[in-house]
């Protein structure tokens, strides 16, 4: 199969970039976007140039460090798929495709395609996670948990962090993910001590962090590669205003 | 600062928390609409039903209830614009544009919020100077006083104010163009509502949805009802 792809390349975060055009030739129907890009990139090395930049790293969907905007989609048309797991017989020959970064304030282009993602690392550490002693492991059924309310935790813990509803959200709005990453936690009876804490202090480093307002696109659950619900998104407005609330009377 | 100021500046601060206070706010304006609607539509029941009901609303309270209503409305309206302008700038300011831009889900109308709302207020400033301030016009004057029952020549014919005021064609086109973005920006704000007060869920979602489409077309043809029979019908022009 050949393409013809328009290729944002940038320097670093300081320069300005641009689009460049490259032709992918010869690129072998069962290979992954991935490995069209390795190949591009080849090529480009052997005529002395330098290799296109992008993000990678388990190659099978699961560890959200690949990224690529493709034909102004995170990740790609194909519903429910990480840029790594995306093959190129879903495009067509000839195709001429476009590749940018995530784009948005919250995450300063490194170089090429490749976007500094730290940004859900400090949502996290603000209040995604649960304090547990260390020690002996605790005995894996010691808390009942009903199976709806592991399904929605399990649901909402598949949230790889790979930034794609950022990218896709016209306002850069990280509500998808931290929604996700706060219901998994909230709902759980080991999360639940540290709910109210949990929701003011991961919004409020969402905040901080430089994201946007969410106003009800939808676009990050169209997008989101793990088909993350927008209903944690309502769950943690909910989950907001309850804690600000007892916060306020406290 | 005490616990509970620092409390309300951080929920007012934060991006959830401005989110609702919009959809608050969101609430009171779509309960005021279908409101001001029913009252609109008396204008069908005969010239002295609105005449009435417009008296009505004027004296209730000893005049005081049409104030509160004012004072409350227009509170309600200043914050959820200013929010809404607040969270738009920071929105621009963070968000970065595709050079292969794509929509995938959102709609039309939820694009547009910003505009369709800017618009609207507009309408708004033009509509209370047109009908309740009544500048650039003779509303005020004593060809538009009429008489009802128990009151002898004093009582503003707000029923001959309507028909008079859609009886220009520039007014009445300005005035339905006004009212279907207003629909528009209802028909997203509707469903808004829900999901921002955590009210709604994959399961209530379509419901959610139609009832907001259903509430803002109501609105639209009920207002548009209006301007249709008197400038197109002649309704009352006789
Ligand atoms: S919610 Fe979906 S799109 Fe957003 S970071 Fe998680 S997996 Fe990626
Ligand atoms: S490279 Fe790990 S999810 Fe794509």
């Amino acid at each position: 199969m050949n393409f013809t792809l328009k290729v944002w390349r940038q320097n670093d975060g300081d320069s300005k970039g641009h689009i460049e055009e490259y032709p992918a030739e010869n690129i072998p129907i069962e290979a992954s976007f991935l490995e069209m890009l390795d190949i591009v990139n080849e090529k480009i090395i052997g005529d002395g140039g330098s290799p296109i930049h992008f993000d990678h790293d388990c190659r099978e969907g699961i560890c959200g460090m690949c990224s690529l905007t493709i034909n102004g989609v995170p990740h790609g048309r194909e519903n429910g798929t990480t840029t790594c797991q995306l093959h190129m017989r879903h495009f067509d020959d000839g195709d001429t495709i476009w590749i940018e970064p995530f784009r948005a304030g919250a995450f300063p282009v490194i170089r090429d395609l490749v976007v500094d993602r730290s940004a859900f690392d400090r949502i996290i550490a603000a209040g995604g996670y649960v304090s547990v002693r260390t020690g002996a492991a605790p005995d894996a059924n010691a808390i009942p948990i009903t199976k709806e309310d592991a399904d929605h935790a399990f649901d909402s813990a598949t949230c790889i962090g790979c930034g794609a509803c950022v990218a896709a959200c016209k306002n850069s709005s990280a509500m998808l993910f931290v929604s996700a990453k706060a219901s998994h936690l909230n709902h759980l009876p080991q999360g639940a001590p540290e709910k109210d804490r949990r929701a003011l202090n991961m919004v409020q480093a969402m905040d901080e962090a430089g994201f946007g307002n969410c106003s009800n696109h939808y676009e990050c659950e169209a997008v989101c590669p793990k088909s993350i619900s927008a209903d944690n998104v309502a769950k943690l407005n909910r989950d907001y205003a309850a804690a600000a609330v007892r916060k306020a009377l406290a | 600062m005490n616990a509970l100021t620092r409390a309300v500046l951080s929920f007012w601060d934060s991006s959830i928390g401005k989110k609702i206070l919009v959809a608050g706010t969101g609430i009171a304006l779509l309960l005021f609409l279908p409101g001001h609607l029913i009252g609109n539509l008396l204008l069908f029941a005969g010239k002295d039903a609105i005449n009435e009901y417009a008296l009505w609303l004027h004296n209730a309270g000893h005049g005081g209830l049409v104030w509160v209503a004012r004072i409350g409305l227009l509170t309600v309206l200043v914050v959820h614009v200013l929010l809404t302008v607040q969270l738009t700038v920071r929105n621009r300011a963070v968000a970065q544009k595709y050079s292969y831009p794509a929509t995938n889900r959102a709609s039309r109308s939820s694009r547009m919020m910003i505009w369709s709302g800017l618009t609207i207020l507009a309408f708004i400033i033009y509509h209370i100077s047109h009908f309740t301030v009544r500048i650039g016009n003779d509303y005020n004057g004593t060809a538009y006083l009429t008489s009802l029952p128990g009151h002898e020549g004093d009582v503003h014919n707000v029923h001959k104010m309507i028909i008079d005021g859609f009886s220009h064609t520039g007014n009445t086109v300005f005035y339905m163009v006004a009212i279907t973005i207003l629909c528009s920006h209802l028909s997203h704000g509707f469903a808004s509502v829900f999901q921002t007060l955590g009210l709604r869920s994959r399961k209530s979602d379509l419901l959610i949805a139609r009832a907001g489409w259903a509430y803002a077309l109501l609105i639209w043809v009920g207002f548009l009802s209006i301007p249709v029979a008197v400038l197109f019908f002649g309704y009352g022009r006789t």
